[in-house]
């Protein structure tokens, strides 16, 4: 029987690769998809939450958080862009003139 | 939800709709029409200042809104009129500054409108959708505006730097609130504050999810160790941009840190003021230390912003009535003189970004002694000497956190400052002692514009510092409004 805290197992370790893949990758499209794992571990934590306690707010939010993530990869797609123009490369090590 | 429900919204919906507006001139015009469209958009934060103090009026007491979304409060009053303010003046400053890069008005302005409304969300959420959804509209924006110069790599370095750490810290603080969601059944701020009563103190989904809250929350004022996007995204951005991001935002994002740790999190002070000590001291120490070797006076001033977001955050540590009014007047007096110093960055640096090393204000004084007497005042004023309105800040942080208690991190707030006064002074030497011989002089631009908004800074911080009653009484009015007056 796959209960809620089975959901809450899943969307912990989609959040752990999520934010590893931030720390360690350096090809901005890999980062990009690490952000969304975050945000689906997030959804799903929500939406398992949700179905637990028998409330609705937790799926409210996991309907913005879908619609805000999109926004989001929509602006890191444009500075992909940007940087690819500029630089004709997606790594994010390319991106590092200023130092202190 | 009654179409009625949205009036109380009036002043966040013209906002936007003056915004898309702008956005769709700015298309047709181009790089022309920078001026009118800058005064476009400060003649509707103006409207929308109006609009703000007369919804507050009509409402009285707090009256929550939207389905219980949005409270109308006298705290959201003020960080909405101090956000205008300070978005009114970033957009002025901007106007010569876009005109000399040869980037467009309509876009620019579009988006600090956007990021306006989000944090009018920021600043009046009583929900974690609410404040969620104000924080993004809000960061969103900001990302854009330090991509905006697209074709400078600096810019986009900045803004990807920015955008992916921002993105990683807004996961973090999601998640953390799915798990506070899930230990106490609400995303509701008052529903959670009573709902803690019923879970153990030492919960520990409940005590990760407030962790990881803080960690999100801690990102978006810069504290240490947050911080590592702030020198590269406050050098890489345009100036004003620089300059509007390091105000307002901060400012937003300490309402919001109110409203989730002093309303919702209030039962939990013991577990989130050792988080918030050890994060106010560490910004402190770091951001000063780490200041006093920066050349380059944009990631100086990043640096002295990291560590007035420690001086600030000692406020909440102290987490008392006294604390929590001294931050909002913290907020209000470190906009002003922080916009005053980046205002003098815009002049010096347009010459092909000539002004942006400390090496520049060499001899200063001599060429241009008004303007350096001014930016000695503002850095007087940073530094928190009297009679400047930085004084009065730090003052009344320190003293809060002295009556809560909080002895050594008073020590260290009050060491560390006398540190500051090394950086802001290398500035001042130059502009002084040094003469600019051998090297190629900068020079201040004439741009009437930046010059009133650095005028209108300047006597600000002074009324603040000689006269500080009356912002003191404001601030703490927003407080018993909060109805968190005393309380833990």
């Amino acid at each position: 029987m796959i209960t809620a805290t089975h959901y809450l197992l899943l969307s912990l370790i989609l959040f752990s690769l999520g934010v590893i893949g931030v720390m360690m990758r350096r090809n901005f499209i890999t980062v990009l998809m690490s952000l969304e794992l975050i945000f689906n571990a997030v959804n799903l934590n929500l939406v398992a939450f949700s179905y637990r306690l028998g409330d609705l707010a937790g799926q409210i939010l996991a309907i913005f958080v879908i619609t805000i993530a999109a926004a989001e990869a929509a602006i890191g797609l444009g500075l992909i862009i940007a940087l690819v123009r500029l630089k004709d490369t997606v790594a994010l090590d390319e991106a590092s003139e200023m130092r202190s | 939800m009654p179409l009625a429900d949205f009036v109380p919204l009036i002043p966040e919906i013209f906002l936007a709709a003056v915004g898309f507006a702008l956005m769709l001139a700015g298309i047709s015009l181009g790089r022309r029409g920078t001026r009118p469209l800058i005064v476009t958009a400060v003649a509707a934060l103006g409207v929308t200042a109006v609009l703000v103090i007369l919804f507050a009026r009509a409402a009285g007491a707090p009256e929550r809104i939207l389905g219980e979304m949005l409270v109308i409060d006298q705290l959201g009053v003020f960080i909405k009129l101090l956000i205008l303010a300070t978005s009114a003046m970033a957009l002025l400053m901007a106007a010569g500054f876009l005109e000399r890069a040869g980037y467009g008005a309509g876009e620019f302005s579009a988006l600090v409108l956007f990021a306006t409304v989000g944090m009018f969300i920021m600043a009046s959420g009583a929900s974690l959708v609410s404040l969620y959804v104000g924080l993004e509209l809000m960061a969103l924006s900001v990302y854009v505006l330090v991509g905006y110069f697209k074709l400078e790599t600096k810019s986009n370095e900045g803004a990807v730097k920015y955008f992916v750490l921002g993105a990683l810290s807004s996961g973090v603080l999601l998640y953390g609130i799915s798990l506070v969601y899930g230990t106490t059944g609400s995303l509701d701020l008052a529903t959670i504050r009573r709902g803690l009563a019923a879970v153990p103190q030492d919960n520990p989904t409940l005590l990760l999810g407030i962790l990881l809250v803080a960690f999100g929350m801690l990102f978006k004022v810069a504290a240490v160790p947050f911080h590592v996007w702030t020198p590269d995204a406050y050098e890489g951005a345009p100036t004003p941009v620089t300059a509007f991001m390091s105000v307002g935002p901060k400012a937003a994002a300490f309402a919001m840190f109110l409203r989730l740790f002093v309303i919702a999190f209030a039962p939990e002070v013991e577990a989130w003021q050792t988080i918030l000590w050890i994060a106010s001291a560490a910004t402190m120490i770091y951001g000063n230390i780490a200041a006093l070797t920066q050349n380059n006076v944009k990631r100086m001033l990043a640096y002295s912003s990291i560590a007035h977001a420690g001086y600030a955050l000692m406020g909440l540590v102290a987490a008392s009535g006294t604390g929590l009014w001294a931050v909002l007047m913290y907020m209000a007096v470190y906009a002003f003189m922080n916009l005053g110093a980046f205002g003098f960055v815009i002049l010096l640096e347009s010459k092909g970004y000539a002004g942006e090393t400390i090496a520049d204000y060499a001899g200063l004084s001599r060429r241009h002694p008004g303007a350096a007497a001014l930016m000695l005042w503002f850095m007087l004023a940073l530094a928190g000497i009297p009679p400047t309105g930085g004084f009065m800040g730090k003052l009344y942080v320190f003293a809060a956190a002295m009556e809560a208690g909080c002895v050594v991190l008073t020590v260290i707030a009050v060491v560390m400052s006398a540190v500051s006064l090394y950086y802001y002074f290398r500035i001042v030497v130059q502009m002084y002692l040094k003469d600019d011989e051998g090297a190629a002089p900068a020079t201040l631009l004439r741009d009437r514009w930046t010059e009133a908004m650095i005028g209108v800074c300047a006597l600000v911080t002074l009324a603040i510092g000689v006269w500080p009653g009356p912002l003191v009484e404001w601030a703490k009015g927003g407080l018993q409004a909060l109805g968190v007056g005393s309380s833990g």
